[in-house]
């Protein structure tokens, strides 16, 4: 498959500009993974109020496919609740075996990684960020029954 | 010997100019070098993973399988004499490639990371003590540092970092402040496989040996590609793997010194690494089966010896003059990219073939996923299995290549050609 469909210019938009950079000041949630093949790192912080992400930052080290996927998945989650996150969360792990669970309206910039689905060995870059998060709400839905 | 068994010689490989190989020539013993994506011949550059496999190579463990397959030391039948013959014969192969003195000496494993968990385990559970240390160095792979790691939390000893200078070598100065009477092994690796330096792993034998210490050397990215002398080098365990000098995967070779061996107890325990076994206790086997338990990797073995055939035909001198050529070539052709950053010792006589690099604003795996995808170019991003040596060159992933006898300077022109376009699409 195309590198332009791999590379497209909300891919590296993103990446050169990431959305959401940094970190919160007495985060609800905070958690660190890195993809032990290739040693991509992320750190996701995140308010938590009313089971609503108030807000959610992230800092990593990583390609463009897992910055410019973390940087859109902070856009698309910020504000939203725990059932809006999942249901992206799983839309997001479906489109990489080319499955579509989210319409393209609902996608939004999230719809340059389609793409990705023909690159396998760039599946676990762009969802990092998705499966970060998820166990992070796992846990903490563990803890607090939230 | 039955004629089934005889290796076909490496085929004849017309010189360029006296002396020097012919990569063009030589791709042809490897038939996946025949493939092609989007039209284009596959420039393999990740040898320092695996290398490819010479039809000498397939054909080996093929006619092993068609003509001689039985177990081995074990039957009272010719198919099984023969089969314990060509084993046998594979590790007097490995022998002579590394001047061991005896066959004693060698120990077939799956490769350089069982051999080295062999040392740590069987000779390190015995020798290594509470308040001991072992020297290591900041360049080393995982298989050379994990091991000693789980040892060293058992027996309560220390590990310790022969530093590296800004070019990526040893700082033997420091080595020497660090190797003391406490010190019961160091263990290095020949060829960093990040920055491709060669390590003076004899000066490095000579300071353990005064201090009373033993050396390991991991020799997984020295022994495909250069000629290894392990007397020479003075070194008491010499590891290296199949898979990274034509073998297949799954075999490889543990060279310890006899006068070490005898005094080490065994690593696996069970079958064919007996003499006699009681309910309640077994004496071992002479070496070095005392230290191959089970039914070993037959096939890989004879693989591995037809691999020793194939590179002695070339001939591993002239093999380390072809990389050091076209190592040469890559530091001028790379370094000429705008923002590259390319790792390891500038000079190429100190280092293998093997080149680490970075682009501005280009992740390696945004890297090697284009140089694929545009020009065919198979490399490596990632950590290279060396975590630490990461942290200490403050990046999170290089790309790699490393070269062998079927690379030629076309490959690395069809590298900077991907590199350039991976830039083109960055914008960089
Ligand atoms: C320097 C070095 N040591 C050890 C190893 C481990 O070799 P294997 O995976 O064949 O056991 C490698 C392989 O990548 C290596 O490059």
């Amino acid at each position: 498959m195309s590198l332009e469909g791999l590379y497209q210019e909300i891919i590296l938009d993103h990446y050169k500009t990431p959305r959401n950079r940094g970190k919160l000041e007495k985060p609800d949630i905070e958690i660190f993974e890195s993809n032990p093949l290739c040693g991509d790192e992320l750190c996701l912080h995140a308010h938590v109020n009313g089971g609503t992400l108030k807000d959610i930052r992230f800092e990593g080290k990583g390609c463009s496919i897992s910055l410019a996927s973390a940087s859109m998945m902070t856009e698309t989650l910020k504000g939203r609740d725990r059932a809006h996150a999942q249901k992206y969360i799983n839309g997001i792990k479906a489109m990489m075996h080319g499955e579509e669970k989210l319409t393209d309206e609902e996608l939004g910039d999230l719809e340059a990684l389609k793409g990705v689905a023909d690159f396998p060995a760039r599946v676990k870059c762009a969802l990092l960020a998705w499966t970060t998060l998820e166990k992070a709400l796992n846990e903490r839905s563990a803890r607090e029954g939230m | 010997m039955s004629l089934a068994l005889k290796q076909t010689a490496a085929s004849p490989v017309p010189g360029k100019k006296s002396g020097e190989i012919d990569p063009a020539a030589i791709r042809k013993d490897f038939p996946v070098l025949d493939r092609k994506f989007g039209g284009k011949p596959i420039v393999y550059l990740d040898n320092p993973a695996t290398t490819q496999k010479p039809r000498a190579v397939i054909e080996a463990i093929t006619r092993f399988y068609e003509t001689t397959n039985a177990n081995v030391h074990r039957g009272a039948y010719r198919l099984a004499e023969e089969a314990t013959a060509a084993y046998e014969g594979a590790r007097e192969k490995v022998r002579a490639f590394l001047n061991a003195a005896t066959v004693e000496e060698i120990i077939f494993t799956r490769g350089t990371t069982e051999s080295l968990n062999l040392v740590a385990y069987a000779w390190g559970r015995a020798n290594v003590k509470s308040g001991d240390e072992i020297l290591l160095t900041e360049m080393e792979h995982h298989s050379n540092l994990v091991p000693w790691q789980i040892l060293a939390k058992e027996k309560g000893a220390a590990l310790k970092h022969i530093p590296l200078d800004p070019d990526g070598v040893l700082d033997l100065a420091v080595a020497g402040k660090l190797i003391s009477d406490r010190t019961r092994l160091v263990s290095v690796t020949q060829v960093s496989n990040v920055l491709g330096t060669i390590n003076p792993v004899k000066d490095i034998a000579r300071l353990a040996h005064d201090a009373g210490a033993l050396i390991c050397v991991d020799g997984a990215q020295s022994a495909p590609h250069m000629a290894v002398d392990v007397r020479d080098l003075d070194c008491d365990f010499f590891a290296l793997s199949g898979h990274k000098m034509c073998a297949p995967t799954g075999i490889g070779a543990l060279y310890v010194r006899k006068s070490v061996l005898e005094k080490m107890p065994p690593f696996h325990g069970g079958g064919d690494m007996i003499r006699q076994v009681f309910l309640d206790h077994a004496t071992w086997n002479d070496l070095p089966w005392k230290f191959e338990a089970g039914t070993p990797d037959i096939a890989g073995a004879i693989g591995l010896g037809a691999a020793i055939d194939y590179l002695r035909g070339i001939g591993l001198d002239r093999i380390r003059e072809h990389e050091k050529t076209l190592t040469a070539y890559a530091l001028r052709k790379l370094g000429e990219i705008p923002g590259i950053t390319l790792y390891g010792p500038p000079d190429p006589s100190r280092r293998g073939g093997v080149v680490s690099f970075n682009v501005d604003g280009v992740h390696a795996h945004d890297l090697a996923t284009i140089v694929d995808r545009e020009c065919a170019v198979a490399i490596r991003a990632g950590h290279h299995c060396a975590q630490p040596l990461m942290e200490r060159l403050k990046v999170a992933a290089t790309a790699r290549a490393g070269f062998y006898v079927y690379n030629m300077e076309a490959d690395v022109d069809r590298l900077a050609e991907g590199i350039l376009k991976a830039k083109e699409i960055f914008k960089t």
